[in-house]
């Protein structure tokens, strides 16, 4: 890796300016990739081969049996049905709250930017500050709530605190996205008599699916790697991956099978990673967008 | 005339979902937490009021003001760490670098992953049997120590490390944009002068990004306030109370020591900070706008 040699259209020469570069760079991605290498590569060791205590050695033989085991086998307690059963709540709690969170900050961002019907402006002002105030405040009446709703410990209920809590940043999104849209396009519709929600069907949901993209990843990433508030609402049943995935790790008793557990920490980052991967430039306006938000 | 009062009706009616949601719920449960409090609740809430009894308790409790010293370290070495490394590495990859985008994909990916998977990661590394520790004494160096991990005085430290792994890249993604909508002009203009690069990045670029990076910072300072998870997951809040912050003390008496009252007056001294922290910030940015007549 030292001996990449740049070959930049400008400086025709290896100057020492551009070596430091590189291997400033070079040393960073090291840094960046080690963590994802040493688990990657416990992962694939035997225990045996673990005790031996060279963590960032390659592994002598290849070994997918801790693979096998964090999918279907790992403990949390004494239930050891693996981390496909975090998956598959995952998957049943993200999938609803993203759709219905993006659904919802379209409407709202729709209807605060053309519409502004009365009060608008004070119901987004209390949105951007609910999204700035730590959840703890909301927690314990939160969790009333949704008992007196017999929707405590439920994946329903887990959905609607997602969706709540995902109001403030999808709201912002939509509403900066539709206000940069001249109004006229709505006017014109008005004057043709369509009306509210023909607007929103018709031109502007389409208009919108670049941030409806966008929001959708933002979302999707966020909630997959919650952990809080499926910890708090979702019960025994319904832990999302990250919650049992801390589980599996953090109270095993006995010897603790490192093997596994890397395999189970791959298992529960590889869905957000994919989506990084895939969708690039997607994920970028994504954290952009939500790092204008301050 | 008719038709005309109907729109709005819609649009009203459209909100009512997120007014019912603000309303209960942000303000509902806040103003019910604060109320709690003021009282006596433990297990169940009571109704007994205590003035500032539990705010009082709160502040004689040590693992809530090592929690406070704690989030304070944590805080603003991560805030700063991933400030300075992001910028850094944004100005490295700003210096028309092969493989940029190689580059900007590895140094952003851990910000894709959970703090929980951090938090193990960084765990499986720091441990002392198994990790860097051993894996340097095996190379013959049998005095090498590096156990902060489990090092009372040392171990939030090492929280630092995973939170700046996890964060630097969304300040180096924040800052490289902001790098490339800087006019060529200010580039040739500072080389004429003959001014070596490094101080082109920290006088003339650097001044140009601060309210990119501020608002970043501002946005990690939010992250570090409500850290809890990476907590959980690397070090449980141990060894003793030495990571404890307060989000956990929070959940901890809520949850699991039935401290509702105490819990509460934790949560509301939080929410306070952030109150005090964010509003001048706002202010100021709203002046600003004012001002520039933006608004």
């Amino acid at each position: 890796m030292a001996t990449l040699h740049p070959r930049g259209p400008k400086p025709s020469r290896l100057t020492a300016g551009q070596i430091g570069l590189y291997t400033f760079l070079i040393l960073s991605a090291l840094f960046f990739l080690l963590p994802l290498y040493t688990m990657l590569v416990t992962s694939l060791k035997s225990m045996e081969e673990i005790r031996q205590g060279r963590i960032f050695a390659l592994p002598d033989i290849v070994d997918f049996n801790a693979w096998k085991t964090a999918w279907s086998g790992a403990c949390m307690g004494t239930q050891c049905l693996g981390v496909r059963i975090g998956f598959w709540n995952s998957v049943k709690i993200t999938v609803p709250a993203v759709a219905i969170s993006v659904l919802i900050g379209a409407i709202n961002g729709y209807a605060l930017s053309f519409w502004r019907p009365r009060g608008s402006n004070l119901l987004f002002g209390l949105l951007m500050a609910g999204g700035l105030i730590p959840y703890q405040i909301f927690l314990y009446p939160l969790v009333r709530l949704l008992a007196n709703l017999s929707l405590y410990n439920s994946v329903a209920g887990v959905v609607l605190v997602h969706v709540i809590f995902g109001l403030p940043l999808v709201t912002l999104l939509f509403r900066n996205y539709f206000v940069a849209i001249p109004e006229e396009l709505c006017k014109a519709a008005r004057v043709d008599g369509a009306g509210f929600w023909r607007i929103f069907i018709e031109i502007m949901l389409p208009m919108s699916v670049p941030m409806i993209v966008v929001a959708s990843i933002f979302q999707f990433t966020g909630i997959w790697n919650d952990f809080l508030i499926g910890l708090v609402f979702a019960g025994r049943d319904n832990l999302p991956m990250t919650v049992q995935l801390n589980n599996i790790v953090n109270t095993t008793m006995g010897e603790r099978a490192y093997n596994v557990n890397m395999a189970a920490t791959i298992l529960t980052a590889v869905v957000p990673l994919a989506i990084y991967f895939f969708s690039g430039r997607w994920f970028l306006r994504g954290v952009a967008a939500g790092a204008v938000k301050g | 005339m008719q038709a005309k009062r109907r729109r709005p009706l819609a649009a009203t009616f459209a909100l009512l979902p997120t007014w019912i949601a603000a309303i209960f719920v942000y303000i509902g449960t806040m103003v019910w937490s604060v109320r709690l409090s003021f009282t006596d609740s433990t297990i169940f809430p009571s109704s007994n009021y205590v003035g500032f009894a539990q705010y009082a308790k709160l502040f004689r409790t040590s693992r809530w003001l090592a929690s406070l010293e704690n989030v304070l370290i944590f805080g603003v070495l991560y805030v700063a760490g991933c400030l300075a490394l992001g910028f850094v590495l944004a100005a490295a990859l700003d210096r028309k670098v092969r493989f940029e985008s190689v580059f900007r994909t590895i140094f952003l990916y851990p910000y894709a992953m959970s703090f929980v998977v951090t938090g193990l990661i960084w765990q499986w590394m720091l441990n002392p049997t198994f990790g860097i520790q051993a894996t340097v004494r095996a190379l013959g160096w049998q005095s090498f120590v590096f156990d902060w991990i489990v090092n009372r005085d040392m171990a939030i430290y090492t929280v630092v490390f995973a939170g700046v792994w996890q964060g630097a890249g969304l300040v180096m993604v924040i800052a490289l944009s902001g790098m490339r909508g800087i006019g060529e002009e200010q580039w040739k203009a500072a080389q004429i002068d003959g001014i070596p690069v490094w101080r082109i990045y920290t006088s003339i670029i650097l001044p140009q990004l601060g309210p990119a990076l501020a608002a970043s910072g501002m946005l990690l300072s939010m992250g570090v306030i409500k850290t809890y998870d990476l907590i959980v997951a690397q070090t449980g809040g141990g060894p003793g109370y030495s990571t404890e912050v307060p989000a956990k003390f929070i959940m901890d008496n809520l949850f699991e020591r039935q401290n509702l009252g105490l819990a509460s007056a934790g949560a509301t001294v939080l929410v306070l900070s952030v109150v005090m922290a964010v509003a001048p910030f706002r202010y100021a940015l709203a002046m600003r706008a004012r001002r520039r007549g933006a608004h």
